[in-house]
């Protein structure tokens, strides 16, 4: 074994805030060591990751080593899992704890055989004196071991060449069941699980937070019901509750038409589109250099446009709760555990002790969709009857009707030029709802508390700080050597229905916007887009994945373009500080865009796990393509129209292209999560390969039929 | 009115008390505990609860219990052989998307496989083409969809070796 790094004595931020090791590690009588990480699995494969970094610094094998997730009796509170942090927060906070573990049970194990802990190893949790077996395991010695003390950090971890585990292809854990048709998701949860007969629920949802509920005519509920259907009304909440699922189902269909309601929301539908956010108030603020006063340079000028999407999850939102003997259960698919028990508390005013949240697996969720909206109702109706539990689950009109939505983004960029075309001064000017309305955070609700009480005060305006990415200003810097820049953001008030975090935030449109923007200054200047990028780029890892996905398409053979066919390239580092990935994309445009071929290169830093890298870069560029090219969801009266897969079409199997993946290797240096890194590129290369087969720009995100059609026409 | 039907689930007769019209997913799920035929948006539009009703794909969300009376149904726990094994992972459909690692929430698989297997079983060495469409009624939302058409060429490849050894 290579030297050692000493971690030193800063604990990872997760590990400061649950300094316990019992928050995070347990050895189990079944002789595994159990892990317990605040994040959760949400088909992205952290699970997996964290066992591959538990087991590598505990010198175990994989199948020693378990998960806990999203645990609010035993696991640690990370709060949520965002912002593509898991690999590098909870990871560090993992193997800190258990080159920690591994001291302390080495020093036991020497005090007991009384030697020196030079001359202790470990194999497969067996300790050895100086190469030979003796009889102490982890598990013989655990228990002598206080592990309610707090992490010091000061053990060493072991150093990259060392490993074996971390950097290693590993299956995903979760899938083999996931591919047996056990019951995985929370919405499989069973009477066989001890929980007794379930109670099917169903609700009615408020169109708009201030909405009365007028009048519920419950006898025609019951008769489209076809059964006995109980009511659970608090103000404007309602729940259908049957042991009959197909019952509860049919009531919390035939209630909407059933319900008169007073105050709901009254949306044009022009409110759907981008344009519409500048007539907005909004609160306003420019970060960066001062306004420019001097107009020197050619200006270049721009506006691109992206509209409401949804995370469109593929189940509906479900979660379970259960009250008994003064103590709630909630077994959720949410994004955050702890965050999730104390909004809980706070709602139904429960101390947080008499509160357990679990989570378990859902469909993938992408961002703060319907899930802890869900975890609500379901504990709202539990508290109401104690003894049963309550299996509480979305109809799929009312995910795609009330999920959180991303926010519909206006940008629009202005860049002067120096006498050879290189920007000299940059500004990035952006309108867009906020990106976060979690609730706890004073800026949201969950959803049911809004119906349940008097209207509550309007949530706080605001947006991620930019320390964490920002939320609309995420990515609106570019990395190209810019000698200035701001940007100017109107964080707008009030949007028509609620917006929250979907993948990448603001810079799924930033990236769209300043790489469509870059390739048209390239190209009106004669040069190629992707030297003119390297030539203003002094950062090398950026300039290496953009050679690699440039070699990877051919980029050498690219051609003029205009006939129908292209190719593209966008690229970007998420957040300006985590991975770098740069998109390829060729494509053909008759009337519509025919993918053909997606090329990523990545560099990720450390890499935990490669396999697992690649399906994270390539889902998040094909789910990318799916938000560029076909989504937008759209609204009118009361509230979004666009309630199911035909009115909101997703990218299908028959529209997916081709996908490869270069990684670059680049183990010394930090882990950085790729879980939102390629959405944005994937939306960029695909607008310049359009640009590149039609020989005309579109701004305006879905880069739909009728757009290109648009487009051509107006060219003509 | 509720009434006595015997399905054929898996290879086996099993009696079920329903409503003629109530649809197949809650018998399957709530009354006989089989969970992997997952519910996504019971409008025919997503592909998550598709079983096999004589060997061809079928809606679980929509179709009513009295219209598969009598009728070979196959749900995932069923995939490889007779009885239902929600823990089997065996059967080569699911070897090939377990060594592509094909899925990501994994909330699509169950309907995904039993397109394929219906697929696979009258087309045992299928075009890319024709996979993608017998895929083409599911949603994946994760972007998974390279690595199930590669599983999916996988599985008809080791298929047909089984076949000629």
């Amino acid at each position: 074994m290579s030297a050692a790094q000493p971690t030193g004595t800063t604990l990872p931020a997760s590990l400061a805030a649950n300094p316990r090791l019992d928050r995070w590690i347990k050895f189990m009588p079944d002789e595994t060591a159990r892990i317990a990480t605040g994040k959760v699995e949400m088909g992205q494969g952290i699970v997996t990751a964290i066992a591959q970094i538990a087991a590598e610094e505990l010198n175990l094998p994989l199948e020693r080593v378990a998960i806990l997730s999203g645990d609010t009796d035993e696991g640690p509170d990370e709060v949520y899992t965002t912002s593509s942090l898991s690999v590098a927060n909870s990871g560090a906070a993992v193997r800190t704890v258990c080159a920690e573990a591994r001291m302390l049970l080495t020093e036991r194990a020497a005090l007991r055989l009384n030697c020196n802990p030079a001359e202790i190893s470990v194999e497969d949790g067996r300790f050895l004196q100086n190469g030979e077996a003796v009889d102490l395991t982890y598990w013989t010695v655990a228990s002598e071991i206080d592990w309610s003390r707090e992490a010091t950090g000061k053990a060493a971890v072991k150093a990259v060449p060392d490993y074996s585990i971390v950097g290693q292809s590993v299956p995903r854990r979760d899938l083999p069941a996931k591919l047996s048709g056990a019951p995985v998701y929370v919405h499989d949860l069973n009477p066989a699980d001890g929980l007794g007969d379930l109670l099917h629920a169903r609700t009615l949802r408020q169109p708009g937070r201030v909405a009365e509920l007028v009048s519920l005519d419950e006898a025609a509920i019951s008769k489209a019901a076809r059964g006995t259907i109980q009511f659970v009304r608090e103000r404007n909440f309602v729940a259908f509750l049957s042991p009959d699922e197909a019952v509860a189902e049919a009531a919390g269909a035939a209630a909407v038409q059933h319900a008169v309601w007073n105050g709901a929301r009254d949306i044009h539908p022009d409110q759907a589109e981008a344009v519409s956010l500048k007539a907005l108030p909004s609160i306003e603020r420019r970060i960066g250099a001062a306004p420019n006063e001097v107009a020197a340079g050619r200006l270049v000028e721009a506006t691109f446009t992206r509209p409401y999407v949804a995370h469109a999850s593929l189940a509906p939102s479900c979660a379970l709760a259960r009250f008994e003997d003064g103590h709630l259960t909630v077994w959720s698919h949410g994004q955050g555990m702890h965050p999730l028990r104390k909004n809980l508390a706070d709602v139904l005013g429960l101390p947080l002790d008499v509160i357990s949240a679990r989570h378990m697996d859902g469909p993938g969720c992408y961002g703060h969709n319907g899930a802890d909206d869900a975890a609500l109702d379901a504990a709202l109706i539990a508290v109401r009857m104690p003894g049963h539990t309550i299996r509480l689950q979305w109809r799929r009109e009312e995910e795609f009707g009330y999920e959180p939505v991303g926010p519909a983004m206006l940008v629009q960029l202005a860049v002067r030029l120096d006498e050879n075309n290189r920007p000299r001064d940059w500004t990035t000017e952006i309108w867009s709802p906020t990106h976060v309305q979690r609730p706890g955070s004073g800026s949201g609700y969950l959803l049911a508390s809004e119906a349940i009480s008097e209207p509550l005060a309007p949530p706080v305006v605001q947006d991620p700080p930019e320390a964490r990415g920002g939320g609309g200003t995420r990515n609106a810097v570019p990395l190209y050597d810019v000698p200035s820049h701001r940007i100017l953001h109107h964080l707008i008030e009030e949007a028509p229905v609620r917006t929250s975090a979907l993948r990448t935030l603001g810079a799924l449109p930033n990236v769209f916007a300043i790489e469509g923007l870059i390739d048209q200054i390239a190209i009106s200047a004669g040069e190629d887009p992707v030297d003119y990028r390297l030539s203003i780029l002094s950062d090398e890892r950026a300039c290496r994945v953009i050679e690699a996905a440039a070699e990877a398409s051919g980029w050498s053979e690219r051609g003029p373009g205009g006939h129908g066919r292209g190719l593209g390239l966008g690229f970007a580092r998420y957040k300006n500080m985590a991975a770098y990935a740069a998109i390829a994309v060729a494509l053909t445009v008759d009337e519509e865009v025919r993918l053909d071929h997606i090329w990523i290169a990545c560099d990720a830093g450390l890499v935990v796990n490669p396999d697992g890298v690649r399906n994270q870069l390539e889902g998040g560029a094909l789910q990318g393509a799916s938000w560029t090219l076909k989504e937008q969801v759209r609204m009118q009266g009361q509230g979004v129209t666009t309630l199911d897969w035909e009115s909101y079409p997703i990218l299908k199997f028959s529209e997916v292209p081709e996908v490869e993946t270069v990684l670059i290797d680049a183990p010394d240096e930090p882990s950085l999560g790729v879980g939102e890194c390629s959405v944005g590129p994937t939306a960029a290369a695909i607008g310049n390969a359009v640009a590149h087969a039609l020989g005309v720009r579109l701004y305006d995100m879905p880069l739909s039929r009728d757009r290109i059609i648009a487009a051509l026409l107006a060219e003509d | 009115m509720t009434q006595t039907y015997t399905l054929v689930i898996n290879g086996e007769a099993r009696q079920v008390q329903a409503t003629a019209d109530t649809p197949l997913i809650y018998i399957l799920r709530n009354q006989l505990g089989l969970k992997g035929t997952r519910y996504g948006c019971g409008l025919e539009q997503c592909g998550c609860c598709t079983i096999l009703i004589d060997g061809e794909p079928a809606y679980a969300c929509t179709r009513a219990v009295d219209s598969a009376e009598g009728r070979e149904i196959r749900t995932v726990e069923g995939l490889s052989g007779v009885g239902s094994d929600a823990g089997s992972v065996d059967h080569p459909l699911q070897q090939a998307f377990l060594a592509e690692q094909a899925g990501q929430c994994g909330y699509c698989l169950s309907g995904v496989l039993m397109s394929a297997k219906a697929l696979l079983d009258q087309n045992p060495s299928p075009s890319r083409a024709e996979i993608v469409t017998a895929l083409d009624g599911h949603l994946c939302r994760c972007g998974s969809h390279t690595r199930i058409i590669r599983a999916v060429e996988r599985a008809a490849a080791a298929l047909s070796q089984e076949q000629t050894s």
